[in-house]
């Protein structure tokens, strides 16, 4: 009896096109809002924020970006980490030419710069597609690493190579920087994810999301129905970047606190893209549960040699979490191609008809 | 057989049926190869407001390139096509959906990953205009013109009788339903000419008794022209108000049903005669 949805029905297209148009979405949602809000902050430890809170949020918030090119409009991307880095850079720019700037406006901003990268690096898909595609963004990947290690500009010709953040603060209160307090950090990147989710979800079901999905399942029908490929696609590339970029952003400004080019390598890419993966594409929630799995996969397998009392050496646990992931992936890839967001959406289907299935 | 003769006999014998109605679309001599493939040779037809015009002929005829040709899918390499009274360019598709030229297909073409309301809702893109960041809030312009829009959906929604199916991902739905919600989507672009490829394929008679009844619906209550590709010879000769003929390419009759049907080319052109 917990998703009853008898008794609610819609008496307004407006009601009907509401964020959560059944009741117990809604709870729900409260619920996870609450538990990140309120439940989190009173309770985790200094080690929970930056192992695992906070990289949730900024790998989903990435995941998210990618979903919209690879998910929704079926661009498939590999160089998700360099977009990233893009955002990263740019913030860091915008920080050291303007060391009195609000960091959430230097991020925001930050996101148009990794938009027109994305589109400019999205502009082959209007002739090739699919893996053809995926080399091209691949291209994208190598240049720009290269470009982050070779124009020394960007990192303000530091003798390191890296960018290093320096201590801001928004309304007295220190966000970035060594001395930042982690809890400080995890309610920053939590209102920047919360309001970016709430744009992608707005986003994806409105026009836009429409011309994107219609992209995806059949381009030629899509420009048969009158949506033009290439506002479709370049749309999703400029979305895409941006949300990504904003993702670097916060990884260096709010999480690691220095980066070196190599960070935004192909490695990185390749995790958003597992996140993706496993979580569901063309799905928004999919992205924290492929992110949750991602994050605290590791640090759940370093605590198994106590728990069992085995010693289990830390390269071999890092083994071990490499071909789980691996192993996690094929069996999505095979069996479940819409991720951890399909069993819950499953779940809820059941719940929704409980007791009676007809 | 000389078909070019027969279609020159034909035409003069029928001139345009009512002569008082606007011709909303000329084709004039319009020839189409693909490579050595001649799929369409030296095509002439007109198609007037408010009618009912079928296109047959056996397989590869040619009768679905047309209708490519019509919503600028395909560019012929001769001839001329006149919209509304104007010669027209050559025209991408969408811009023949802006134009007022919808269709369906003969393999269905749906988004199969999208509900059926957003199937339809797609079909009503480009008349769709707010911008991204009034989209992202979901806020004046862009919810406004998305209940302004659901609104008309949900009428054609109502009118073809898909009602119980709103959310259900078209991938999901049989063949019959599917090619329902083709129609929708196409009705969902309020066009001036409906392009109808083989709209009762692989239907049931119920189901086709159904789908005659929408289009004889849609272009009576809406008004809607329709362009209709159809084997099914029962079909073609209740709801149409005019048939062409094509065979390998050519056109080989044009006139009103009954005409047709008698047509000796048209018969023999059915019955696979020797050429
Ligand atoms: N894109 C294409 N490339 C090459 N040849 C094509 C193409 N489209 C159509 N043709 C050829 O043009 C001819 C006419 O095809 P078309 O699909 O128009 O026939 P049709 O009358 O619709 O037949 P059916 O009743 O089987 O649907 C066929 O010989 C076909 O092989
Ligand atoms: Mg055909």
């Amino acid at each position: 009896m917990i998703f009853r949805t008898a008794g609610q029905f819609k008496t307004s297209y407006e009601a009907d096109q509401a964020l959560f148009p059944i009741k117990q979405d809604f709870y729900l949602v409260l619920g996870v809002l609450l538990l990140a809000y309120v439940v989190f902050p009173l309770t985790a430890s200094e080690f929970a924020f930056k192992a695992l809170l906070v990289p949730v949020l900024i790998y989903s918030l990435a995941a998210l970006g990618l979903n919209i090119l690879t998910g929704y409009c079926g661009q498939l991307s590999l160089g998700t980490a360099a977009f990233m880095g893009v955002g990263a850079y740019a913030t860091y720019k915008f920080m050291s030419i303007f060391p009195e700037m609000n960091i959430f406006v230097a991020i925001f901003l930050s996101g148009f710069f990794s938009a027109a990268v994305g589109v400019a690096f999205g502009l082959p898909s209007l002739r090739i597609k699919g893996f053809y595609l995926a080399i091209a963004t691949l291209a994208a990947q190598f240049f720009l690493v290269w470009l982050f290690e070779k124009w020394a500009w960007l990192y303000n010709y530091n003798a390191s190579g890296a960018i290093e953040v320096s201590t801001s603060s928004v309304f007295g209160i220190t966000v970035t920087g060594p001395t930042a307090l982690p809890i400080v950090q995890y309610y920053c990147v939590l209102i920047v994810v919360t309001l970016v989710t709430w744009f992608a979800i707005n986003l994806t079901r409105g026009r836009y999301g429409r011309m994107w999905k219609a992209t995806r399942d059949m381009d030629i029908a899509a420009e048969l129905v009158g949506i033009k490929l290439i506002t479709a696609k370049l749309t999703a590339f400029a979305v895409s970047s941006y949300i990504v970029g904003i993702a670097g952003g916060l990884l260096v400004f709010f999480w690691k606190g220095a980066a070196e080019p190599n960070l935004f390598d192909i490695p990185l890419s390749f995790q958003i893209l597992f996140i993706a993966i496993i979580g569901g594409l063309g799905s928004i929630l999919g992205n924290y549960l492929g992110a949750i799995l991602i994050v605290a996969l590791p640090v759940v397998l370093n605590l198994l040699p106590n728990a069992l009392g085995i010693p289990i050496d830390s390269a071999t646990l890092e083994h071990l979490n490499v071909m789980i992931v691996g192993a996690l992936i094929i069996a999505f890839l095979i069996l479940e191609p819409h991720g951890l967001a399909r069993f819950y959406a499953i779940i809820r289907e059941k719940l929704i008809l409980w007791p009676f299935p007809y | 057989m000389n078909a070019f003769v027969a279609d020159k006999a034909l035409s003069s014998a029928n001139p345009s049926a009512d002569e008082d109605r606007e011709v909303l679309l000329n084709v004039e001599n319009v020839s189409l190869s693909f490579g050595g493939v001649k799929a369409i040779t030296d095509i002439s037809f007109d198609i007037l407001k408010g009618e009912i015009r079928a296109i047959i002929g056996p397989n590869g005829a040619g009768k679905t390139s047309m209708l490519n040709v019509i919503n600028g899918f395909y560019h012929p390499q001769e001839g001329t096509i006149t919209w509304q009274g104007k010669v027209r360019n050559k025209i991408k598709p969408h811009e023949a959906v802006s134009q007022g030229i919808a269709r369906t297909f003969q393999n269905v073409a749906l988004f199969k990953g999208m509900s059926t309301l957003d199937n339809i809702m797609a079909g009503r893109s480009t008349r769709m205009k707010a911008n991204i960041f009034f989209q992202m809030i979901w806020y004046g312009a862009a919810m406004r013109e998305e209940i302004e829009h659901r609104k008309r959906v949900e009428d054609i929604i109502d009118f073809l009788e898909i009602q119980a199916i709103r959310r259900t991902p078209v991938g999901k739905l049989p063949y019959g339903l599917q090619k329902r919600v083709e129609l929708a989507r196409a009705l969902a672009m309020e066009p001036e000419l409906l392009l109808l490829d083989e709209p009762m394929a692989g239907m049931n008679l119920e189901e086709k008794e159904d789908m005659s009844r929408f289009i004889v619906d849609v272009n009576q209550e809406f008004g809607t022209t329709i362009a209709l590709i159809e084997h099914d010879m029962g079909v073609v000769m209740d709801l149409s108000d005019r048939v062409v003929v094509l065979d390998y390419g050519k056109k080989i009759a044009d006139g009103r049903p009954e005409e047709v049907q008698a047509n000796q080319n048209v018969i023999d052109a059915y019955l696979g005669v020797a050429h």
